[in-house]
């Protein structure tokens, strides 16, 4: 999606709640704001390491024995009960069947038995053809004969279905709710807070319990899969809904039509575009959840992924993950064609904006790179037209051959089964193992001539901030980091923030482990720090120059895309395993977004005023500080809030290369029976982190953004 | 990858029953023709159609096999052990094998709900076997792997050189310094690491007063790229770290002696002074599948080998790139005696 996300204000004026009359900001609260931080030091100087509700790793609270003791019930139950086996036991065995059947179809066909790839591969031609067009079709068959080679079919494959039977259960939900939302402050009121938790709620910590309800296998990857998807769609399509221009609306309201009429023949076909980014970032969305839902079994691509990094093969992992990016790149461009080809002449809603500044990620609209998915629909339209009937025809034609494909494809095994290529020169420098052996060789070099340098950057960050922060924020009684977190949320927002602060606090505390959320929040602040340097750096050159954005905008997308897991091993050779390689693995994953939106800001500030201030002759580096990124406040402040949701959410990640904390527990209680409860309970201490975060920084946004 | 077979060759009665199952993995065929197909040729019995492609270099035995759905965790170790069975199983035995890879834990709630028959690598897990085990009943041993389990503190091979006596506990005081990292607050640092096993390092430090600080890790990945680089840099580790691992086959880390482990030294988690108790690994069944008759209990019940052997077998997978199946067939091929005894 294309969509620049040219000014952001879209974005703020989504009814979420936001402060509709701001409060000017206070001249006093800079002053304030130091009062607290001097009160703060000297606490922390005189109650240093007292009350600080350490919790050693196997300690567990009667909180999280509470939660194991429910879990035990219910595997208990699991067997016989009417909820747990007649109704989530059907609805498991159903999809578990459903994705079992379209896989023996499509994906792991027994020869001669159904079409092989060849078939497949002439179907999706004749089909991306018939809905996007020509490019598109030249994308898929490129994206499909690369999964060949590289020998990932079978898992690109299982990715496609999975991904694909997600998003229509999304749709099938997402919409009616998304409809009800906009129709209904009350019901919008209700689900908003659900979809903030889905969105926040770090999936590693649901794994388990979704795990226990529906089994492990495909149905588990796809319920774990939707409630990562389903609120994008739900969230875009409310936004879409309440942004069709008011005295539209009026105006179908006065040639009294009714309300079923209204959505259907005014505001759904007006909308149509802005769902239809919902369907993509929902996409998108889903494709992500590719390698989590690896570990309960789920069929696809994450499985190598997975695998490789029981083996540390960075190579290996990385032409798995490649085959993910492709996959996106793919539905991604496809999909935009096909809604541009579907969208009636003229009806062309530009930028949609944010969804929502809100929403633990806000899935950028902008994920693509503008090769990938722009002049799709250009092109389409340039071409001679057909009447209906001739266009019917020609589909109808060009399907013929697409069927004796498929037919002789169930004849001969070389077009069932893709052939190895291993064997054929050119072509097999792209199969598996020499791509992963090019890759690991790169990996090595550059681990082996950086570590040096990595090792005294990762010392000096952990000694000069990351240390003393952390010592200043955890070290000291939890009473004391909870008034000044309290303060900072006043003093920056108003009342609001700061009432939302003493229910994330209260909870946090309710689960145990304040000591374990404050070291976390520790290296999320950290990494938002390190996340917004980067931004601001590579965002103003890439808003001042198209061609900087160009050459750096796929590497951004590349990293959005691809799988943590990938990235992993390299990370911990170069940092080894510290707390700053999640800072790093947090920071990687984080940049885009922010770059993105940054870039987009500068990009926006309106050409009349860059030219005024050039015109009084300032330097280009005052034209930078004084003009252009005073001007993208707002971006700034919004990338801010998207950088910082972004880092919490791979805080499961950074668990993993040495980040401790909430990140580590909740890896451990997915492994560890006895840790469970445990896990679920940071589980929701980061969800209440998140969420306190974000409603802090989305109110002092409203306050200072503009 | 492992592939999933497209028909279940179970007797149609077992795929009626697996229908009413609540979390069974059925791959129903969606076209009924297909189905029936399917049911028709399940109906026959151990007709093998998965391995269509090649010529089937299967020695049948007489008794059918069906469908082996052999949990796989995530380490490469137990990859070896699960490869390896389940080769012998599809080429001797003609069953039909399905890796499903899940977390240890995860694999247990599936052998109780019917969705996986086997694990053939478990690190003990008290709390488990007795839920599961002694308990619900659903989950029945299938004897000892012959890997013996051994979890403990690991220096790289260089410091064990360098300074012959770190190998003694009382002497990693001494050392204490060399250990110091950006994460270890002044002291020396003791890297702990995979989140799956159970760990008394936190007590394990208080009650041998050492002056050490326990860092966690965060994943096997994190500990052995560490081990690789401190080896490589010649920089100083000390690691929570288990054997059998392939990483052995690669750098042949040394263990530290911590005081020597007695029965019971370890009842009470937080007194803990001793080293940590050999373990020795066993195989798990569904209660289920061990009922089942199928020719593949007996294999996973009978078999055994060393960690040596597991060690060769995952090395191949993990350095060599080879498939595990590929690494499984090289095993077997080389091994003929050991796995003729499993199938006696």
């Amino acid at each position: 999606m294309t969509t620049t996300l040219a000014p952001p204000p879209p974005a703020a004026s989504t009814k979420e709640e936001q402060p509709r009359s701001a409060p000017a900001p206070s001249r006093h609260t800079g002053r304030k704001l130091l009062v607290v931080l001097v009160l703060w030091l000297v606490a922390w100087a005189v109650l240093r390491g007292k009350q600080t509700l350490a919790l050693a790793n196997a300690d567990t609270t009667g909180l999280h024995e509470w939660f194991n003791g429910i879990r035990d019930k219910v595997q208990l139950l699991g067997q016989d009960n009417w909820f747990f086996h007649g109704v989530l036991g059907t609805v498991a065995s159903a999809l578990d069947s459903f994705v079992g059947a379209v896989q023996a179809h499509v994906s792991t066909v027994v020869p001669g038995d159904w079409v092989g790839w060849f078939g497949v591969l002439a179907l999706a031609m004749w089909l991306t053809y018939t809905l996007a067009g020509l490019r598109s079709t030249v994308l898929v068959t490129a994206v499909l004969l690369f999964l060949g080679v590289a020998g990932l079919w079978t898992d690109g494959l299982d990715t496609l279905i999975v991904t694909l039977v997600a998003v229509v259960i999304c749709i099938v939900i997402g919409l009616p709710l998304g409809i009800a939302m906009s129709r209904s402050r009350r019901t919008s009121a209700i689900v908003t807070p659900a979809l903030d938790v889905m969105q926040t709620m770090p999936s590693f910590a649901y794994l388990t319990p979704i795990a226990l309800f529906f089994g492990i296998g495909p149905a588990c990857a796809i319920v774990l899969t939707l409630i990562y998807a389903l609120p994008p769609l739900v969230r875009i399509t409310e936004h879409g809904l309440n942004s069709v221009a008011e005295n539209t609306v009026e105006a179908g309201r006065s040639l009294g039509v009714t309300k079923g009429q209204l959505l259907r023949q005014v505001q759904l076909p007006m909308a149509k575009r802005t769902i239809v980014v919902g369907i993509n970032q929902c996409t998108m969305a889903a494709l992500s959840m590719a390698t989590i839902a690896a570990l309960v079994n789920g069929p696809g691509l994450g499985k190598p992924v997975i695998a490789a990094l029981q083996t540390l093969n960075v190579g290996a992992a990385s032409v798995a993950g490649l085959g993910i990016v492709l996959i996106a790149i793919m539905l991604d461009r496809t999909t935009t064609a096909a809604s541009e080809r579907s969208a009636p002449g003229g009806q062309r809603v530009a930028a949609v904006g944010s969804p929502g500044v809100f929403g633990g990620r806000t899935l950028v609209l902008e994920k693509l790179p503008r090769w990938a998915t722009e002049d799709t629909g250009r092109g389409s339209a340039a071409r001679m037209r057909l009447t209906p009937g001739g266009r019917r025809l020609v589909l109808g034609l060009i399907l013929l051959p697409a069927l004796v494909g498929a037919f002789y494809s169930t004849r001969y095994l070389q077009l069932s089964q893709f052939p190895d290529l291993s064997g054929v020169p050119v072509l097999n420098e792209i199969t598996a193992g020499p791509l992963s052996t090019h890759i690991n060789d790169l990996t090595d070099a550059v681990v082996n001539a950086l570590t040096g340098v990595t090792n005294g950057f990762k010392n000096f960050v952990t000694s000069v901030m990351l240390n003393p922060l952390q010592s200043v924020m955890s070290d000291l009684p939890w009473w004391v980091m909870a008034l000044v977190l309290l303060a900072v949320a006043y003093l920056l927002g108003g009342w609001r923030p700061a009432a939302v602060t003493v229910a994330c606090e209260a909870v946090i505390l309710g689960t145990g482990l304040w000591y374990d959320a404050m070291v976390t929040l520790t290296m999320t602040l950290v990494a938002t720090i390190i996340v917004m340097l980067v931004a601001v750096v590579l965002g103003v050159a890439m808003g001042r120059g198209r061609r900087t954005d160009t050459v750096i905008r796929p590497f951004l997308d590349g990293f959005q895309t691809i799988p943590a897991f990938v990235y992993l091993v390299p990370a911990l050779a170069l940092f080894a395993a510290t707390r700053f390689t999640a800072i790093m693995a947090a920071v990687a994953y984080a940049v885009p977004i922010a770059t993105k939106l940054v870039a987009d800001g500068v990009r926006g500030v309106a050409p009349t005023t860059v030219e005024a201030a050039r015109s009084t002759g300032i330097t280009r580096w005052q034209m930078i500080s004084k003009v252009q990124l005073p001007m993208a406040r707002e971006a700034l402040v919004l990338a801010t809030n998207q950088g910082l949701l972004y880092v919490l959410s791979m805080v499961v990640i950074g668990g993993m290369v040495g980040g401790g904390s909430l990140g580590y527990l909740i890896v451990q209680g997915f492994v560890q029976g006895q840790l469970f409860g445990k896990g679920l309970a940071a589980g929701i201490a980061i969800t209440a982190l998140g969420i306190m975060l974000d409603r802090i920084a989305r109110y002092a946004a409203a306050r200072y953004g503009r | 990858m492992t592939r999933a077979p497209h028909h279940d060759p179970r007797t149609a009665a077992d795929e009626r029953e697996a229908l009413s199952m609540p979390r069974g993995i059925l791959r129903l065929p969606l076209v009924a023709g297909a189905a029936a197909l399917a049911l028709g040729l399940a109906a026959c019995g151990g007709g093998n159609i998965d391995q269509s492609g090649s010529s089937g270099s299967g020695t049948a035995g007489g008794a059918k096999c069906g469908a082996l759905r052999i949990a796989v965790n995530p380490w490469t170790g137990y990859v070896s052990n699960a490869h390896v069975i389940g080769y012998v199983a599809k080429t001797k035995l003609g069953c039909t094998v399905t890796y499903p890879d899940v977390k240890e834990e995860v694999g247990w709630q599936g052998m109780a709900s019917g969705s996986i028959d086997t694990i053939v690598e478990n690190w003990g897990h008290a709390d488990l076997t007795k839920k599961y085990i002694d308990e619900q009943k659903t989950v029945v041993d299938a004897g000892l792997t012959g890997n013996q389990g051994i979890i403990g503190w690991y220096v790289p091979p260089w410091m064990a050189e360098k300074y012959p006596d770190i190998t003694d506990w009382q002497n990693l005081n001494k050392y204490a310094d060399l250990f110091k990292t950006s994460e270890s607050g002044g002291k020396g640092q003791l890297l702990d690491g995979d989140p799956s096993y159970v760990t008394n390092d936190e007590a394990l430090v208080t009650n041998l007063k050492l002056n050490y600080k326990v860092v966690t890790g965060g994943s096997e990945a994190a500990l052995i790229t560490s081990f690789r680089q401190a080896e490589k840099n010649k920089t100083p580790l000390l690691a929570y770290f288990y054997d059998p691992q392939w990483f052995f086959s690669e750098v042949k880390l040394v263990k530290v002696n911590l005081p020597k482990y007695t029965e019971g030294c370890d009842a009470d988690p937080k007194k803990v002074a001793c080293d940590y108790p050999p373990y020795a690994l066993n195989k798990l069944m569904s209660k289920k599948f061990a009922d089942s008759g199928s020719p593949a209990v007996g294999l996973i019940q009978k078999f055994q080998w060393t960690n040596d052997d597991q060690n060769a077998v995952s090395e191949m997978i993990a350095n060599q790139n080879m498939t595990p199946d590929d690494a499984a067939k090289k095993w077997v091929d080389e091994n003929p005696d050991k796995v003729a005894a499993w199938l006696s």
